[in-house]
């Protein structure tokens, strides 16, 4: 576990175990009545001011407080404690703040224990107040054998290479590297597409308030190319990753785009004068084409072509080289060639976003069967100024102005039966402007909507939905459609509206599919390379869902955005910052202290079956190749104790938890 | 029960008619249902208020001014004070008997609809109720002669019931009824 400067350093007082007598304080905090009202606390610490070996015993109010600390900070000083026992409520609450107490009194804090009367003594034997108070003392008396056997222990060390590492140029990966590169430290910002912005880039006006997105995105992606501290690769991807927090070292993948980046001025004439035409364009969701050689969009950061190798003449029949003849600068590369390019860096922000959900699981809507039938990107593209409509709402089938538009959400997303039972948390909000912008641009069109739920959480959402159906007039129908039909040009919906217990049937003229957001399809290798964990529908997972929501359980590795599960830009964005203001606290460190409770290995006994390497989750374990034992590395250790449990010989302990301590605490229990 | 939506009910005619009569806002409604939940009269309903609303917004027209609901609401307005969307239910129940009658449709309560015209009548004559002529006339229209005939002698004794019409201005009477049948 990462301890970054919970204990301050001081001069530790070294007063070995074994070669003096124990000198073990043990205070008994009431925690007002949460303790006292249930154990008799006088007689606990009257009983242990019996045992020898232990200097001082005295019960207190509430030990946490500052004169309950201080109390324990004289009181070491005064009887030259080597040992202390508070006896309160968890470890987990104040474990910390009393090994604080004693630093300042100078003892090794790996010397205080805690012993868990509240939680696991007072709280659940209220009624039955003698036994608690015997219970009491036995957990006291079990923790003093661990005392007895504590190590003075001391936090290691590790260097922390001040630059970071983000994957996945999205909204954000974008927020969090120029957080981080406005705080002053190098960014190497990764992109696997030839340009920035993610699904973004693609939609025409955002829910809540209805700004373009290219408005408030073009900025951004404008600014990280003018950042001297983010060093941009796009067209790349993540090859290796090895090291850990600090010191990660990574491989990245610059994928060859037969174009010379550096020379390129983004002039254009290339995909111009290219004669391979009609290439579906991906930026167009398949509404638009492209050529061979081309530049996704024309705001694209960076300004750069790539070619498609798979649609090339050239590549195909050795012909053509159009585009090189006409290209002043030189830019064309025929034979450029993938490059590995190594970069070392102390934290990584993992940004790789979402892909929504295709045409397999849905056959019933028949998306990809008519052409009607498109999905919510598709639409953010007939929205959009700059796309294959230039902004009018025409369908795709023969370029007529739909008046009837049935919009389904939950496409796939709460679907138990098709591997999806989540909620895709922003398609009801995008839905309901879907048919708002729609009837902006048709005076005259009907919106329609097919819902289970509303769900619109977030500030403003609720009013924003309301809007949409008050003023904008969109009809919500409440049900799932059961299947789609062509007839007559028209797609016929067949649906049900619960609310008045009736069977729908609408002849609509287009239909748009609010289909799931599901993870990238690159997640799960990735997280493999990582070592980060993720959930079963490849969302990576975060360490803590409530109280460390950007963190991953491998240290170091920050989560932002939709590839940790759906959400919508305000919450990517809060997250991306989150991520960063992580990163920054971590590179802000000089040196990196590294809690001192790991896994220890006896070469002696080893026999290197290797049971513990794949006990460890974190990857902390290893056989090393010569020696044939096991190794620990101590910075990734979190100090779990999986593997002592896994070792058959004993080989493995974990410090101050020792096999000998924690079967005499179990012998004075029993 | 089915409903085909097509170039024509996309139109909501009906909605747009029934927003003018009652002059509110039919697709403010979000169908939470607080309206039925307090409707005094829902037991007897063939359908729900909320559900009224419901097939107004999606252009139900023939249903909805068939149902006995519309003719059934007692204009308590414990809808209009609870909906927590403003919308006053019980002026749409008005308007929507308002567009019943102009459209001739056949009314499934028949002696609501005689309640309302007797009453009527007893106050353009009297310039106010005569419970005794309203009574009389209403159990023979509607053929239920003998209804509520034993509680008539403990109404007289308390004064509720009258032998004779207590004439108010009937010519100021006259003069509103003439002027709400110009509006
Ligand atoms: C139809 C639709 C409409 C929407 N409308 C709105 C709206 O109005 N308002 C709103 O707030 N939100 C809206 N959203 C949500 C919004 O799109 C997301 O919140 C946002 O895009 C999430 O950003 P991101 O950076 O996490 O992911 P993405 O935008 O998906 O970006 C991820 C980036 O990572 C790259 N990448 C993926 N894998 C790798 C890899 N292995 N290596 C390197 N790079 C990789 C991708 O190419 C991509 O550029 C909408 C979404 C959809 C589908
Ligand atoms: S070689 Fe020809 S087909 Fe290939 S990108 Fe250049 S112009 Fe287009
Ligand atoms: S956000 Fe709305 S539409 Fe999307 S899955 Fe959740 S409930 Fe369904
Ligand atoms: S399994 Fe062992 S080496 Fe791995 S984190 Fe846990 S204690 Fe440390
Ligand atoms: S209370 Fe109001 S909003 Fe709720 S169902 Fe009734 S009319 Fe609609």
């Amino acid at each position: 576990m990462l301890v970054v400067d919970q204990l301050p350093k001081t001069e530790l007082q070294e007063i070995p175990f074994k070669t003096k007598i124990p000198r073990i304080g043990v205070f008994i905090c009431h925690c007002g009545i949460n303790i006292a009202g249930v154990v008799d606390v006088e007689k606990v610490a009257s009983e242990f001011a019996k045992i020898p070996g232990v200097v001082h015993s005295i019960d207190y109010k509430y030990m946490c407080s500052n004169p309950g600390q201080e109390l324990i900070t004289t009181t070491i000083k005064e009887k030259k404690l080597n040992g202390v026992i508070v006896a309160a409520c968890s470890p987990r609450m104040h474990e910390t703040t009393f090994r604080n107490a004693a630093l300042k009194a100078g003892l090794n804090p790996y010397r205080v224990e805690i012993a868990n009367i509240r939680e696991q003594c007072s709280w659940v034997h209220q009624n039955e107040k003698e036994k608690a108070t015997e219970k009491a003392i036995q957990i006291i008396y079990s923790i003093l054998e661990k005392v007895r056997e504590d190590q003075t222990l001391e936090a290691s060390h590790s260097d922390v290479e001040k630059k970071a590492l983000v994957i996945g140029a999205g909204i954000a990966g974008i927020q969090a590297a120029l957080d981080i590169a406005q705080a002053g430290y190098p960014v190497i910002l990764v992109e696997k597409e030839s340009c920035i912005g993610g699904h973004m880039t693609k939609l025409a006006e955002t829910f809540p308030t209805l700004d373009c997105a290219a408005c408030i995105l073009t900025p951004r992606t404008v600014e990280v190319s003018q950042t001297p501290k983010i060093k941009l690769y796009t067209y790349s991807e993540i090859e290796e990753i090895s090291g850990l927090v600090g010191d990660f070292r990574v491989k990245i993948r610059r994928k060859a785009r037969s174009v010379i980046e550096e020379r390129c001025t983004g002039c254009g004439i290339c995909q111009e004068k290219c004669p391979k035409k009609n290439i579906p364009s991906e930026h167009e969701e398949g509404m638009g084409t492209r050529k061979a050689i081309y530049i996704s969009f024309p705001q694209a950061v960076p300004n750069i072509p790539v070619i498609d190798r798979e649609s090339c003449i050239f590549y195909k029949t050795g012909k053509c080289k159009v585009c090189q003849k006409f290209c002043e600068p030189e830019a064309i590369d025929f034979e450029q060639q993938d490059e590995i390019i190594e970069e070392k860096v102390g934290a990584i922000v993992v940004a790789t976003g979402f892909k929504q959900l295709g045409k397999d699981l849905y056959g019933e809507y028949g998306y990809g069967k008519y052409k009607d039938v498109i999905n919510s990107i598709q639409f953010e593209r007939l929205q959009s100024a700059s796309g294959p409509t230039l902004g009018e709402i025409r369908r795709p089938s023969d370029g007529k102005i739909p008046k009837i538009v049935v919009f389904i959400q939950c496409v796939g997303s709460r679907d138990r039966s098709k591997g999806i039972p989540y909620c895709s948390s922003i398609c009801c909000m995008y839905t309901a402007k879907h048919s708002m912008l729609y009837k902006h641009k048709v005076h005259d069109g009907q919106a329609y909507v097919f819902y289970i739920d509303v769900r619109a959480a977030g500030k403003g959402y609720e009013e924003f939905w309301a809007r949409a159906v008050e003023e904008e007039g969109a009809i919500y129908l409440r049900g799932r459609v059961s299947r789609l039909f062509e007839k007559d040009g028209k797609i016929v919906v067949r649906g049900s509206d619960t609310l008045s217990g009736t069977q729908i049937e609408i002849e609509a003229d287009m239909v748009v599919l609010a289909s799931a957001i599901c993870a990238h399809p690159s997640a799960i290798e990735l997280a493999k390379k990582l070592r980060i964990p993720y959930d079963q529908y490849g969302f990576f997972t975060e360490a803590h869902p409530k109280l460390r929501p950007v963190e991953t359980t491998t240290m170091g590795l920050f989560l932002a955005g939709a590839c940790q599960a759906p959400k919508d830009i305000p919450t990517t964005v809060a997250q991306a910052s989150a991520a960063a203001s992580k990163v920054l606290g971590l590179l802000s460190q000089e040196k990196l202290s590294h809690d001192p409770i790991t896994a220890v290995i006896d070469d002696e006994i080893c026999s290197g079956c290797g049971l513990c390497v794949e006990a460890c989750f974190y990857g902390a374990r290893e056989i090393d190749g010569i020696k044939q034992i096991s190794t620990v590395k101590e910075v990734l250790c979190e100090g779990c104790g999986a593997c002592t449990v896994a070792c058959p010989n004993g080989a493995t302990q974990l410090k101050n938890f020792t096999k000998e301590q924690i079967l005499s605490m179990v012998d004075v229990m029993l | 029960m089915k409903w085909l939506i097509d170039s024509d009910t996309s139109k909501l005619e009906f909605v747009r008619e029934v927003e003018e009569e009652s002059g509110i806002k039919i697709f403010a409604c979000y169908q939470c249902s607080k309206c039925s939940a307090g409707c005094p009269i829902a037991f007897e309903m063939d359908y729900l208020p909320n559900q009224i609303i419901r097939m107004a917004q999606l252009g139900m027209k023939e249903r909805v001014l068939a149902s006995r609901t519309i003719w059934l609401c007692a204009g308590c307005e414990t809808c209009t004070t609870r909906c927590p969307r403003e919308v006053d239910l019980a002026a749409v129940m008005d308007a929507l008997r308002i567009i019943a009658l102009r459209e001739k449709v056949k009314p499934s309560e028949r002696d609501v609809q005689l309640f309302n015209k007797i009453f009527l009548s007893t106050v353009r004559k009297y310039g106010r109720v005569f419970e005794g002529e309203m009574i009389g006339r209403f159990n023979i229209s509607s053929g239920h002669l003998f209804k509520d005939i034993f509680k008539a002698p403990k109404l007289l004794k308390r004064g509720r019931l009258k032998i004779f019409p207590a004439l108010t201005d009937v010519k100021k009477m006259k003069d509103i009824f003439k002027g709400t049948e110009d509006i």
